[in-house]
């Protein structure tokens, strides 16, 4: 019988004086990992970006479980979208979607 | 539930404003204590202001000095005058005898050591052995890596690496701070312990590296500057109104 895939959802929140496009976001997260963890790394990770609402900065990444710190630590690295200085924080992680809508209140 | 402490939070003291942004974005990451360095001529009415800033937003400021000696007397000299002025004492190691004076000083809370070059890292098996007999503790500043990338980030986490493996073989505590000087370089807790997992250190070492190693040295000296304080594991419970002072 095949294995269930584990998965951990996060949601973040971009901190930033100007607004950033979903296209920036999944772009400069990409970048992250890839920074970080090289290629072979970032196949590990299973990154999806869910949604992002770019009004109130928001959005929803789902990885594997087994890469959750290499996908928080790479989130967390990111300084910079453009040249506008941003963070990123995670504002909380789950086992499924409803359960983080429920535990950040989205 | 777990207290955090970010015991490097380095805002421009004399902007209130900054200081009050960085100390909000501190409570709100779920840090609940945040120490400061601040100038050695500090007054105490400037104290009194930043300690107001950080009640108002429910967190704990400690005071702490960060001493860039040249020579291991300048050291001394220095922790003389201000260790029972400032809660935290960070010796920042420029030199190889600084680090080994500093290490081996029971006054002396952390030792960082720049991030620019990695000859500039003193942090070895002798430094180690020393720091643990003194109880200071070796401190990782997020920041640093945040702003570096490329070849000097590589260069980072390979010696924070040996470092913390060191520190780990000797007992020596790692603090984790974040070293921001603005609010875009400021982590929550978990999101430290998932940096620090880039250098081998485990999830579990990692929060115990922001909440309660730079906990524990707070509380200590605390206790040590309290005026009921007599020596370790003495101290005043009561004074009698009868009582003639000696």
């Amino acid at each position: 019988m095949r294995k269930r895939v584990r998965r951990r959802y996060l949601a973040i929140k971009v901190l930033s004086e100007q607004s950033i496009s979903k296209r920036e976001i999944v772009d400069a997260v990409w970048n992250a990992v890839l920074q970080l963890f090289g290629e072979y790394g970032a196949s590990q990770t299973n990154l999806t970006f869910i949604e992002y609402n770019s009004e109130k900065s928001w959005g929803i990444v789902r990885c594997s479980h087994r890469a959750l710190e290499m996908v928080r630590a790479s989130v967390a690295s990111v300084i910079e979208i453009n040249g506008k200085p941003v963070a990123i924080d995670v504002l909380g992680v789950s086992g499924t979607l409803k359960a983080l809508r429920k535990k950040v209140l989205l | 539930m777990k207290r955090f402490a970010d015991l490097h939070l380095q805002p421009s003291v004399k902007d209130s404003d900054q200081v009050q942004q960085m100390v909000s974005r501190s409570s709100e990451l779920g840090y609940r204590l945040v120490g400061m360095p601040l100038p050695p001529n500090v007054t105490r009415d400037k104290v009194r202001q930043l300690k107001g800033i950080c009640k108002d937003v429910g967190i704990d400021l400690v005071t702490r000095l960060d001493l860039t000696s040249k020579t291991p007397r300048q050291l001394l000299h220095e922790l003389r005058h201000f260790r029972r002025s400032f809660e935290v004492i960070s010796v920042v190691c420029t030199s190889k005898a600084v680090a080994r004076q500093a290490a081996k000083d029971r006054r002396v809370d952390l030792l960082s050591f720049p991030a620019t070059s990695s000859r500039g890292r003193f942090f070895d098996h002798a430094e180690a052995e020393l720091a643990s007999q003194a109880l200071s503790s070796l401190e990782v500043d997020v920041a640093q890596l945040l702003s570096s990338n490329g070849f000097l980030r590589i260069r980072l986490l390979s010696t924070l690496r040996k470092e913390v493996a060191i520190a780990k073989k000797f007992g020596v505590p790692v603090a984790i701070s974040s070293g921001a000087t603005n609010v875009h370089f400021m982590r929550g807790p978990y999101d430290c312990a998932a940096f620090a997992s880039l250098f081998g250190m485990a999830v579990p070492l990692a929060l115990r590296a922001v909440s309660e190693t730079p906990l524990t040295i707070v509380e200590r000296n605390r206790e040590k500057l309290s005026p009921d304080f007599v020596a370790p594991g003495i101290r005043l419970v009561r004074r009698k109104k009868g009582c003639a002072s000696v």
